[in-house]
Formats: structure tokens, C-alpha cells, sequence
């Protein structure tokens, strides 16, 4: 089976986030007053081959954790979907 | 003998020149080891270079760290053979585990190019045996990715054990602790943020980096 993994990095709870601060800073300058923060993440879309939607997970959950994000500072949380 | 100090490039890695210049005006071999070496021989210390390796692709180091010449790298360090990472070096050594710790985006989200004030908070590491604790260093530095982080038990266990060797004075990208350079448990695995090799001539206006790479020619004489 075919499956499409979508992978959300971000910056662990705790861990200074830079450039979500910055975005925050600038949000309410156009007049969106009500945002008091923003993190910053990334998305990966992987399609990948498993034989079941539990292998399919447990496969992303690897590619995630070795190379997808760096475990010192951040977390992966993974949806999958049959592509 | 004159000993061999081997100075690590990936696809991408722009100061492996600048690196075998500095280390060869002290009177040691140095040579260029390339990224799909799956081995080596002959080398008494390895220095990777800064620069973009990949092209800092997903994160700094990211990628680099599962090159064919990392499993090489990480047996001679296992083994006690010095090594220091330098810049985008640093930020290898902390992807691929050799160095507690990472290497995040600088407080401001500025491209840091400038020289550096740096303190020697240690001397038991192959980068800093030759200097003194509480020496004060001028030495550029040129990263994005600069601000150290780890957790709070982690930063524990290197005050501990005194493995913070370099702090910046007036820290220029938020690091935790002033942190500019770390070692490894048994100070053969050094990183850094600061480029000692661009403050080894009075022409590039400091010689500060030389006590740093005086002590890693030192270290690599020792395994000879």
C-alpha cells in the first residue's frame, strides 16, 4: 500500500523559537491584536510504500526521529493517509 | 615526525583551505579527507571545517552526519583520536551525536559576521590544553545557526565536568551559559563556534587562534 505521511516539526515546548517571536512582534502591526504567540514549524510530506497503515506509521516515526528533526530541540508529530 | 592532521569536506564546505593554510604554517602536515571516504590512515587529527555542508538542508549538519566518512570520524574518535569541529563542524559533531546538544538559528535571527571576544573556561580539551583559564581570545566568528542550547541536565554535566572550554564575553547569538565551545567526556572531541583559523596571521588581524590550533597540533603529536 501507498501512503502519504505528513510530517509537523517544531521546536519543543521551552526552546527559544526566534523567528515565531519575531512573526508575533509583527502580527499586531497589521492589525491582528489578538495573536500573543506564534511557533514556527515545518511540514514534510513523504509518500512511502508499507504493507498496513500501522507499519506506514511506525516507518515514518523512524525517518522522523533519525534525520526529520533534531530530538534535542524539537518533535515530529506524524499524520498518515492513504495516498 | 611531523604529524598529520587530516581536515574533513563535504559537498558545500568552504574553509578547508583556510584550515590546512592556518595548520601548515605551524609546521604540521595537513591534509583534505572528502566526504565519501568510507577510511583513512595516516591522520593524527581531524579538524571539520566550516562552511554549508549540503547546503545546511534541513538543518545544519542534518545531512552530513550520515556521510560515508562519518562512521570513520566517529571510530577515531571513539578511540580517542582528537577532533574538532569547527562552525558547520560543530554543528556536525552535535547532529551526529559526538557532542551533547544543538545548534540553534542566533537570538536576533541575524547572520553573525564579526570578531568575537572569547574566554578559555577550560583547559582540558585537545583545543585549549595550551592555553591558560581565563585567557581572553579574539577570533571571528560567521554563522546563523550559532546559539547553543541543550537541556538543563545536560548543561549541568558539562559544568560538572568542565567541559565548557570557550565563552564568548559579550555572547553575540544567545547561546545558553555564554557557550562558544564544548568538548566531549574525554576532551578529544572539541566543537566551536568561532573560527580559530581566521585569527592565525597578524594579515588577518588577530593570532589569537593560534594557542587553539597549538594545542591540537600538540594533542596530534601525542598519537604519533
Amino acid at each position: 500500500m501507498r501512503y502519504l505521511a505528513h510530517v509537523d516539526v517544531t521546536l519543543r515546548p521551552g526552546i527559544a523559537d526566534p523567528e515565531g517571536a519575531t512573526i508575533a512582534k509583527a502580527l499586531p502591526a497589521l492589525g491582528f491584536d489578538s495573536v500573543h504567540a506564534v511557533r514556527v514549524g515545518k511540514r514534510f510530506s513523504v509518500e512511502l510504500d508499507a504493507k498496513d497503515l500501522h507499519a506506514a506509521e511506525s516507518l515514518a516515526a523512524s525517518l522522523a526521529d533519525r534525520l526529520l528533526a533534531n530530538t534535542v530541540i524539537e518533535e515530529a508529530v506524524i499524520h498518515i493517509t492513504e495516498a | 615526525m611531523a604529524a598529520t592532521i587530516g581536515v574533513v569536506v563535504y559537498p558545500g564546505t568552504n574553509c578547508e583551505h583556510d584550515a590546512v593554510l592556518a595548520l601548515e604554517s605551524l609546521g604540521v602536515r595537513a591534509e583534505l579527507l572528502f566526504h565519501d571516504q568510507r577510511s583513512f590512515s595516516g591522520l593524527d587529527a581531524l579538524v571539520i571545517a566550516g562552511g554549508f555542508a549540503h547546503g545546511d538542508y534541513l538543518r545544519p549538519g542534518a545531512i552530513a552526519r550520515f556521510s560515508p566518512v562519518m562512521g570513520a570520524i566517529e571510530d577515531f574518535a571513539r578511540r580517542g583520536g582528537p577532533v574538532v569541529g569547527i562552525c558547520n563542524g560543530f554543528q556536525v559533531l552535535c547532529e551526529s551525536g559526538l557532542l551533547p546538544g544543538a545548534l540553534q538559528k542566533n537570538r536576533g535571527l541575524r547572520f553573525l559576521c564579526q570578531d568575537s571576544q572569547l574566554r578559555v573556561t577550560s583547559t582540558s580539551s585537545v583545543l585549549t590544553s595550551q592555553a591558560t583559564v581565563g585567557e581572553l581570545l579574539s577570533i571571528p566568528i560567521n554563522h546563523f545557526s550559532g546559539s547553543y542550547t541543550c537541556d538543563i541536565d545536560t548543561l549541568r554535566i558539562l559544568r560538572e565536568q568542565d567541559r565548557i572550554v570557550l565563552r564568548y564575553v559579550d555572547n553575540p547569538n544567545g547561546s545558553i551559559d555564554d557557550i562558544a565551545g564544548i568538548a566531549n567526556e574525554m576532551g578529544n572531541v572539541v566543537g566551536l563556534m568561532p573560527h580559530p583559523e581566521r585569527a592565525s596571521s597578524a594579515l588577518l588581524g588577530s593570532v589569537d587562534g593560534i594557542v587553539l590550533l597549538r594545542s591540537l597540533i600538540t594533542s596530534a603529536m601525542a598519537t604519533t
